[in-house]
């Protein structure tokens, strides 16, 4: 997976080329605790604070400002369940009007009979394990999330399903816009090229059905690693099209 | 400590390893230096070396220790067995458990805790290297560990050690300093808030002394909030 010395050098180049991007790039990444911008009415979105009118970052990460919002993206962390996050879980024990749904979050979900199936289902005489199994893997939507992070879910979302078969991979959540790319492009090419079904969830977990498994794992693993990393379109769509 | 000793603690008006009074030693910090931890770090003063990993917030079992409106942080503490000149009893001892105790406290107002109910936050401070100033390196790995890991913080804790030698008050103390100086005082801080988080004092002082030291620290802990700084944007510098 590691090209190691030959990346180095490609980066290095660029970053001679183009010095004024290293330099924009170090400057850009603010500190927890770090002065980002006054807050002149502006509402403050995620990953930022604010003491009187001054707005600090709450987390190493990358300043996102405009006339009406004021956001941090951070680097890293772990996956914290949002109203309508799409994610990939694993359901983790079968209840008697429901299911628990591992979201590689601190928090495990509920899904509730309800929002599970659409039939109508007597709780009485109906095993609920002929819907969803412990070890089933589900693409699902957050309904709910409670302020003391009690987290519910649903399968009524057009892209909640039941997966079949496959591999779940985990990334840092982060990194997943990187990976989906602009409009599903990045993700979309990995597609292409290895004809491999994959399902990403906001929450780290990826789900990957195909022959060419290894390949788009690989891909992945270093959009993951380098998704800060100038021209890491090109150099995935090179890692695709060798052998 | 406090006790006259024979060991001479000031030469030719250098302290022992040739620093001036209010200078640090060398000062090396790493970030992302343990691979399965969520967040990590390495902190090296002279030769006390402290590596601290942040795992977390994940879910908190035992359960009964679940707060319903707030997460919490544990702080682990250890000393390894070979990083002091006599070997050290492995695990958990009194000394570790205060030291434990008191780098919780310095971290936690740090932290929005309150983001992650019922959840913990684990931090584990190994000191592999012991030459004085164990705490206050452990805090600062213990900081950038944290901040690595990607966990919402109102500002990094900075901290560093000041002292008393032979009637000199001096910045970051070492082991031989530690040992045979009359005072010596933790200090760990918010210094972009200025905010004190932890203060531990062991020794006599006057009152004008006391100011003096902790303007002394105060200085220091804002250079090493720097060196904090410039170590997690080396980090994640983008090429």
């Amino acid at each position: 997976m590691e090209k190691g010395p030959s990346i180095e050098k490609e980066i290095a180049a660029v970053a001679k080329e183009h010095p004024e991007l290293v330099r924009e790039a170090v400057k850009e990444v603010a500190i927890p605790g770090e002065f980002i911008a006054d807050k002149r009415g502006r509402k403050i979105g995620h990953g930022a604070y604010f003491e009187g009118d001054k707005v600090f970052s709450k987390f190493l990460g990358i300043p996102r400002i405009d006339e009406f919002e004021i956001n941090v993206m951070p680097l890293a962390g772990v996956y914290i369940p949002e109203t309508g996050d799409r994610i990939v879980g694993v359901v983790n024990s079968v209840e008697v009007s429901g299911w628990f749904v591992d979201t590689n979050s601190p928090y495990q979900a509920f899904l509730p009979l309800s929002e599970g199936v659409d039939d109508f289902v007597d709780t009485q005489r109906t095993d609920l394990t002929r819907y969803f199994d412990i070890g089933d893997i589900i693409s699902c939507k957050v309904s709910r999330v409670t302020k003391n992070k009690t987290v519910q879910v649903t399968m009524n979302d057009f892209t909640a399903k039941k997966l079949y078969g496959g591999i779940i991979i985990k990334v840092t959540p982060t990194k997943i816009p990187r990976i989906i790319g602009k409009g599903g492009s990045m993700i979309q090419s990995i597609k292409d090229a290895t004809k491999c079904d994959i399902v990403t969830g906001q929450n780290g977990i990826i789900w990957i059905r195909g022959d060419d498994k290894a390949k788009a794992i690989e891909a992945i693993l270093t959009i993951e690693k380098e998704s800060h990393m100038l021209g890491l379109t090109d150099k995935i769509q090179r890692m695709l099209n060798q052998n | 400590m406090g006790h006259k000793s024979d060991v001479k603690l000031i030469v030719d008006g250098k302290r022992t390893d040739g620093r001036e009074f209010d200078q640090l030693r060398e000062v090396e910090m790493k970030v992302d230096v343990v691979n399965r931890a969520n967040g990590s770090a390495m902190v090296r003063f002279g030769n006390t070396v402290a590596v601290a990993a942040a795992y977390g917030p994940r879910e908190l079992f035992p359960k009964f220790m679940q707060e319903p409106q707030t997460g919490i942080l544990r702080v682990r503490y250890n000393m390894a067995p070979f990083s002091v000149d006599d070997r050290k009893a492995p695990g958990h001892d009194r000394r570790s458990t205060e030291i434990s105790k008191v780098a919780r406290l310095a971290l936690e107002p740090g932290l929005f805790l309150e983001d992650f109910p019922k959840a913990t936050i684990d931090v584990f401070i190994e000191v592999i290297q012991a030459d004085g100033s164990t705490r206050v390196t452990g805090i600062n790995a213990a900081s950038l560990a944290l901040a690595d890991a990607g966990v919402p913080m109102r500002d990094l804790v900075a901290a560093c050690s000041v002292g008393k030698i032979e009637g000199k008050l001096v910045a970051d103390l070492n082991g031989l300093e530690d040992n045979f100086g009359e005072t010596d005082m933790a200090i760990a801080m918010q210094p972009g808030k200025k905010k004190l988080t932890l203060m531990q004092m062991d020794g006599i002082v006057t009152k004008q002394e006391f100011d003096d030291l902790f303007k002394l620290a105060t200085e220091n802990c804002s250079k090493i909030y720097e060196m904090q700084k410039k170590a997690l944007k080396e980090t994640y510098r983008r090429v």
